[in-house]
C-alpha cells in the first residue's frame, strides 16, 4: 500500500504511552524511522510524529525535561512536517484545561474537556466517524465519515484561522484534526484505526506542505 | 456517535486458539495470529487474547505471539490470562497490546490494577469480572474466579466499583451462568454495571446470534459486545452481525 520516501522520520518518546504500535505501522508501510528521547538524534530526521497518551501537564513536564519542546520549535520554524498524535495534538496549541498548563503555542488555540453528561462516558474511548471538513492531500483516498479509534477526555479548540481537517461528534461536535503551514494533527490513534488510519499515516509521510 | 463495538475472543493455550464450554473440554481453532489477521480483515473493531495456558514456563509463548499479532493488525487488542504482576503487564504492552485484562489476579491482588493503571493509563487496564448469579449478593451476583471454579466474597458491582476507583478504565462482564450457553448474553447485570459506572462495559458470555448482541448493547447498555464461537465456526460473519446490528439502529463502524 505504500513505498519508502528515502527519507527518516523521527518519532518521539517522552514516556507518553506505548509507541510499539507508531513503530509497527511505520514498519508495515515501509518507512525508516528513529525512535528517540533525545533532540540530537531528532534533530536531522526529514518529519516528525509526535504521539502522546495521557496527561497534558505531565506531557508538556516531560517534553522540557528532555529538551524536546525546543525541537519542536525548532522543527516547525524550519518548516518540516510534524505529525501530532492524541495528546501530541492538544499541546501543540498555546494551553490546556487539563492542568492546566501552558502548551507549545505552535498554533493558536486551547484544550478543553469533554462535558459528557447524558449519559454519555469521558473519555470517549472506541471507534468514532470522523467527518472531514475540506479537501486536503492529508486524506486522499480515505472514504468521507471514515471511522477512526479514540481515547481522550480533552478535546482542541483551534482559533479560527487554522484549517479544521475534520470533526466528530460525542455530545457536542468537536474538532479533530487541524493544519497550519507544515504542521498536522489528528485526536484519534490512526495507527489504531486499520486501513483507514494506515491510510492517513501514509499521507501524512509523503506530504509536501 | 461513538459506535457499539464487536469485540472478538480468542482463548490461546501454548501458542493455539482454543474453544471450550465453561473452561471445559478445549479444542483447537487454530493459529491465533492467522484467525486475529482474518478477523481484522473482516473489519472486527477489536481482540481479546485469553491466555489460558496452565503451566508457568510456556507463558513466554503468549508474549511471540502478542508481538507477531501487532505487527500484522492495527487496531487495538487486549491481552488477559495469567498477569499476576506489574512486570508482566509491562511484557505484554511493550509487545504492542493496547489493554490488558486483569481477573482472578486483580481479586486477589487489587493493587495490580492501580500499578497497571499508573504505568500506562487507565484506558490500558480492563478489569474481567466472572459473574454468577446469586440470590444471596446485594446486587444479585457474585464474583467468581479460576475460571469460575473458586467462589468470592465479592458482589459484582461493588467490585466493579473498587476496579473503577483503582483505576480501571473498562469493564468486562462475563456471566458464568450464560458463558458457552449460546442463548444470549446475561442483560440483568449487564444494564447494571453499564448504567452505574462511568467506564464503558464489554458484554461477555452467551453470544449465540446478532439478535443477542442487539438486545445487550440496546436494553442491556453495553459499549461493546464480545463474541467467540459464534464466529469462529462460521455461523455468522462479521459482516452479518454488523449488518444486522445497523439495521435495527444500533450505531456499529461499517
Amino acid at each position: 500500500m505504500s513505498g519508502s520516501t528515502g527519507e527518516t522520520v523521527g518519532i518521539l518518546d517522552y514516556d507518553a504511552g506505548n509507541l510499539t504500535s507508531v513503530e509497527n505501522a511505520l514498519r508495515h508501510l515501509g518507512f525508516n524511522w528513529i525512535l528517540s528521547s533525545e533532540p540530537e538524534a531528532l534533530k536531522n530526521t526529514d518529519r516528525l510524529i509526535f504521539p502522546g497518551d495521557g496527561h497534558a501537564a505531565t506531557s508538556m513536564e516531560n517534553l522540557k525535561a528532555r529538551g524536546l519542546d525546543r525541537l519542536l520549535v525548532d522543527f516547525a520554524a524550519r518548516g518540516r512536517p510534524i505529525l501530532g498524535i492524541c495528546v501530541g495534538s492538544q499541546i501543540v496549541l498555546d494551553s490546556s484545561e487539563e492542568g492546566p498548563t501552558a502548551c507549545l503555542g505552535l498554533i493558536r488555540g486551547t484544550c478543553l474537556r469533554l462535558p459528557g453528561g447524558d449519559g454519555l462516558k469521558v473519555p470517549h474511548m472506541g471507534w468514532n466517524a470522523v467527518h472531514f471538513e475540506t479537501d486536503h492531500a492529508l486524506m486522499a483516498g480515505v472514504p468521507q465519515d471514515s471511522s477512526f479509534y479514540f481515547v481522550h477526555s480533552y478535546y482542541t479548540k483551534p482559533a479560527a484561522n487554522v484549517q479544521v481537517l475534520g470533526t466528530t461528534d460525542h455530545g457536542i461536535r468537536f474538532v479533530v484534526g487541524f493544519a497550519k503551514d507544515t504542521l498536522a494533527t489528528w485526536q484519534f490513534h490512526p495507527e489504531k484505526s486499520g486501513s483507514a488510519g494506515l491510510k492517513l499515516v501514509d499521507n501524512f509521510l509523503k506530504w509536501r506542505p | 456517535m461513538l459506535q457499539k463495538r464487536v469485540v472478538v475472543c480468542l482463548d490461546v493455550k501454548e501458542g493455539r486458539t482454543t474453544k471450550g464450554i465453561q473452561f471445559q473440554n478445549n479444542i483447537d481453532l487454530g493459529d491465533p495470529v492467522e484467525m486475529a489477521e482474518a478477523y481484522y480483515r473482516q473489519g472486527v473493531d477489536e481482540l481479546v487474547f485469553y491466555d489460558i495456558t496452565a503451566s508457568a514456563e510456556k507463558r513466554g509463548i503468549m508474549i511471540d505471539v502478542v508481538r507477531r499479532v501487532a505487527e500484522r493488525i492495527f487496531i487495538p487488542f487486549c491481552v488477559g490470562g495469567g498477569l499476576t504482576t506489574a512486570e508482566d503487564i509491562k511484557a505484554v504492552i511493550l509487545a504492542g497490546a493496547e489493554k490488558v485484562s486483569l481477573n482472578s489476579q486483580a481479586v486477589k491482588n487489587p493493587e495490580l490494577i492501580r500499578q497497571g493503571a499508573k504505568m500506562y493509563g487507565s484506558q490500558s487496564i480492563v478489569l474481567a469480572i466472572d459473574a454468577k448469579k446469586d440470590a444471596s449478593m446485594p446486587c444479585g451476583y457474585r464474583v467468581v474466579i479460576n475460571g469460575g471454579r473458586t467462589l468470592t466474597e465479592l458482589d459484582v458491582l461493588a467490585w466493579a466499583r473498587r476496579g473503577h476507583e483503582l483505576g480501571a478504565g473498562e469493564i468486562v462482564l462475563n456471566s458464568i451462568d450464560a458463558d458457552g450457553t449460546k442463548a444470549g448474553y446475561e442483560l440483568t447485570i449487564t444494564k447494571l454495571i453499564g448504567e452505574a459506572l462511568p467506564i464503558p462495559v464489554v458484554a461477555s458470555g452467551g453470544a449465540g446470534t446478532p439478535e443477542h448482541l442487539r438486545a445487550v448493547l440496546q436494553e442491556g447498555r453495553a459499549d461493546a459486545a464480545l463474541v467467540a464461537s459464534m464466529v469462529h465456526y462460521g455461523t455468522y460473519s462479521l459482516a452479518q452481525i454488523k449488518d444486522y446490528l445497523a439495521d435495527h439502529n444500533v450505531p456499529v463502524r461499517r
